[in-house]
């Protein structure tokens, strides 16, 4: 039924990169997150999976405080980024929202050309010292977003011009351009056809070497193909986190059973 | 039988024939509503618009032609003589409404009977008499040809009331005979009622494109004349602002520049501190501030759009004027004359402008998407960044179409200048001069008793033709950027 799981997937043990202790989320009354805690590794693709509703996207946005753009949006608990407190005082949301990116659901490049769209996290964070730096630091962005062959030529077109997969691909460049260490991506294949799709996925792949990924996704044969962990969330609590192979395969809570065998959802 | 009295008894048929053809269609169908074609409603709507549409057609109609059917017959009984000793027969027409009208009112107090009015006999100074007695206004003795033709003129009127009523009547009745008799199960009323409501908005959206094709024929007509009378080369090149009312024609020097000039120095001062203050304003109404703040703020500033603009230039006139004398006149910088000048016009007519940037920035700035914005925090952009360099060049073209609709109110602006810049034509860098606008031109030019046909009068129609093309430029120019804008995100 599903693809079988990656025989590599054998994970030594990693630096945990995220861990997060007893966070609760409110939307005005609404409890959305009730008491989760978990620990995301480092160099590792873990999975956000469960039925819509369940706040698998809201406890990501957690992770880069992007609910803090949202009014009446409350966050209780601990989340710490290599042992810092994220919610913390001192911490600027700016700051962390460079180190941990975000890809979103649908693509969403700016109305600018391809090559200033990429060029703008570096711009704003002074990345590049010259025109010449920033020029390399556009084409290594879109050698790993998977897009350069198809964009080199055009980096002056606009890059609302571009296909949906090929701008989500553009987000994902555009994402990766700031050298975050930990990406966040939230359904970022829901808008695409399967090709682009699974040029998506394996540049997925690829980010693991160098970046702490993780996805949520509503498609649990995508979760399998691209993570090595997963979490299962129902109802707004974390249900099952483990290997992705024995949530697929020998998942212990009967929750994660029914959803996986499609019988909750 | 007067007009509203036939009006109310149109609107009656048309009430009970919808109340009858929605109980008929029912009735056929055993009062059944799903066995009807339509909704009940849809029958009675279909027989009140067959009663009120032809009726009401007709009565416009008959009102508007009646009068000149009327007219026309009278004004050939009047001798040619009455004509020469009252000047025209437009006077000698006024005369004779006049007494009939007085003839109707005395009949109505009772100072005279029917028949005495009627009486082609009668003593002309005795009815004059009479008619002053009864309060009405008599210019002069009653003469015989006039009061034929008065006597004449009531009885057409009275036939032509009598006729227009039963024949509104009766097309009334018939529509509702006719409406009644459609009136079965069967019968597409829902179709029928959404063909008139089609025919209604087309009418209604002619109406305001006929209107603006009659006011542009009458601009051009105009204008041509003028332009029969002044060269057209020292109207748009002349640098001289000088028309004398004296001397008709040939002396006046009404060269366009000066008051173009004006216009544009006027309109650039106001932009200049309506679209910084709007934008920023717009900006911080959209992206900082809490929906609180902005529910009372927006309101507040749009309380300044519903300022009217002969306000705005009092308070040009009596605050700003002096106020900016006191610094720049002569005990302070000394390079200001007098409280009118450009710069008194142009910060008002900016203080007028703010709600027109802001509102219409707001609304754009809103509809940029918020997926912009996510995806800018999202790499670690500021708000301020993000607005600089997402927002703002995404919300361009919006802004810029916002920008456009106040420069071209900015150009058609009257009272403030009129109160606040004066009314000297001049082409001068200074803006704390005196200057005037072609708007504040067009008023003068017009007022006062000059000769219509004369060059300095029908010059007022080609400033008005200069002025209608450079906004229609404009407003066509900010619909082209507005729309190129909305293809964007669609």
């Amino acid at each position: 039924m599903y693809d079988t799981p990656n025989t590599e997937r054998a994970v030594d043990q990693k630096d945990i990169k995220f861990s997060a202790r007893g966070v609760q989320v409110y939307y005005g009354d609404t409890h959305a997150i009730k008491d989760v805690d978990v620990a995301l590794e480092d160099k590792t693709v873990t999975a956000f999976i469960g039925p819509s509703g369940c706040g698998k996207s809201t406890f990501l946005r957690c992770l880069n405080r992007m609910n803090d753009t949202i009014d009446i949006c409350r966050v209780e608990g601990d989340i710490l980024l290599d042992g810092e407190d994220i919610y913390d005082r001192k911490v600027d949301p700016v700051q962390l929202r460079a180190k941990v990116g975000m890809v979103f659901q649908k693509p969403n490049p700016f109305p600018k050309s391809i090559y200033d769209n990429i060029a703008y996290g570096p711009r704003i964070h002074g990345m590049a010292k010259s025109k010449a730096d920033l020029d390399e630091i556009v084409e290594r962005a879109l050698r790993r977003g998977a897009i350069w062959d198809e964009v080199k030529d055009r980096l002056q077109a606009s890059g609302t011009g571009l296909s949906g997969g090929q701008q989500q691909r553009l987000c994902i460049a555009r994402a990766v351009a700031t050298e975050p260490e930990v990406l966040l991506m939230d359904e970022p294949c829901s808008a695409l056809d399967p090709i682009a799709t699974a040029q998506v996925e394996e540049l997925i792949d690829e980010l693991r070497t160098e970046y702490s990924v993780v996805i949520v996704t509503h498609s649990m044969q995508q979760a399998a193909r691209v993570s090595q962990k997963t979490a299962f969330f129902h109802l707004g609590n974390l249900v099952e986190f483990g290997e992705t192979g024995k949530i697929f395969t020998n998942p212990e809570d009967p929750r994660t059973e029914s959803y996986i065998t499609g019988r909750i959802g | 039988m007067p007009t509203l009295w036939l009006f109310l008894i149109v609107l009656g048929i048309a009430a009970v024939g919808y109340v009858l053809g929605r109980q008929r269609a029912l009735g056929t169908v055993g009062g059944d509503n799903r066995r009807l074609h339509s909704l009940p409603s849809y029958y009675g709507s279909n027989v009140l618009i067959k009663v009120v549409v032809p009726a009401f057609l007709l009565m416009v109609a008959w009102l508007l032609i009646q009068p000149i059917v009327v007219g026309n017959t009278i004004s050939g009984m009047i001798p040619d003589r009455s004509v020469d000793a009252k000047g025209s027969l437009g006077l000698v027409m006024a005369e004779v409404r006049r007494t009939a009208d007085g003839l109707d009112n005395a009949v109505a107090q009772g100072l005279m009977d029917e028949d005495f009015v009627t009486g082609a006999r009668a003593d002309l100074a005795d009815v004059t008499q009479r008619l002053r007695d009864a309060g009405q206004i008599v210019t002069s003795e009653v003469t015989q040809p006039i009061l034929n033709a008065a006597q004449r003129y009531r009885v057409m009127n009275a036939t032509g009331n009598l006729m227009m009523t039963i024949a509104v009547l009766v097309v009334a009745v018939l529509g509702a005979l006719w409406g009644l008799r459609e009136s079965h199960g069967d019968f597409r009323a829902r179709n029928t009622v959404e063909r008139s409501i089609r025919a209604l908005l087309i009418g209604a959206a002619s109406i305001a494109i006929l209107t603006t094709v009659g006011i542009i024929l009458s601009l051009v007509f105009n204008t041509i004349e003028f332009f029969r009378l002044y060269p057209a080369a020292d109207f748009f090149f002349g640098t001289n602002w000088a028309p004398s009312f004296s001397g008709r024609g040939g002396s006046s020097d009404l060269g366009v520049l000066p008051l173009l000039w004006g216009t544009f120095y006027i309109s650039i001062v106001a932009l200049a501190v309506a679209v910084p203050i709007g934008l920023f304003a717009a900006i911080y109404l959209s992206e900082y501030a809490s929906p609180k703040v902005r529910s009372v703020a927006k309101p507040l500033l749009e309380v300044l759009a519903g300022i009217p603009t002969i306000v705005y230039g009092l308070f040009a006139l009596l605050t700003v004027g002096p106020l900016l004398l006191k610094v720049f006149g002569d005990d302070g910088l000394g390079i200001m004359q007098a409280g009118t000048a450009v710069m008194t016009a142009g910060l008002v007519m900016g203080i007028m402008l703010i709600p027109f940037v802001s509102s219409l920035s707001d609304d754009i700035i809103n509809a940029v998407p918020q997926a912009m914005r996510d995806g800018s925090y999202g790499l670690g952009a500021t708000q301020s960044e993000t607005i600089r360099q997402v927002v703002l060049p995404a919300a361009l073209p919006g802004i810029v179409g916002a920008i456009l609709l106040a420069a071209s109110r900015a150009i058609g602006e009257t009272m403030i200048v009129v109160l606040g810049a004066g009314a000297a034509a001049r082409l001068d860098l200074n803006p704390f001069e005196a200057m005037t606008t072609v708007t504040a031109k067009i008023v003068s030019q017009l007022t006062g008793d000059a000769d219509f046909a004369s060059p300095e009068a029908l010059v007022a129609f080609a400033l008005g033709m200069t002025l209608f093309v450079i906004t229609l430029c404009l407003n066509v120019f900010a619909l082209y950027i507005v729309r190129k804008y909305r293809e964007q995100y669609e």
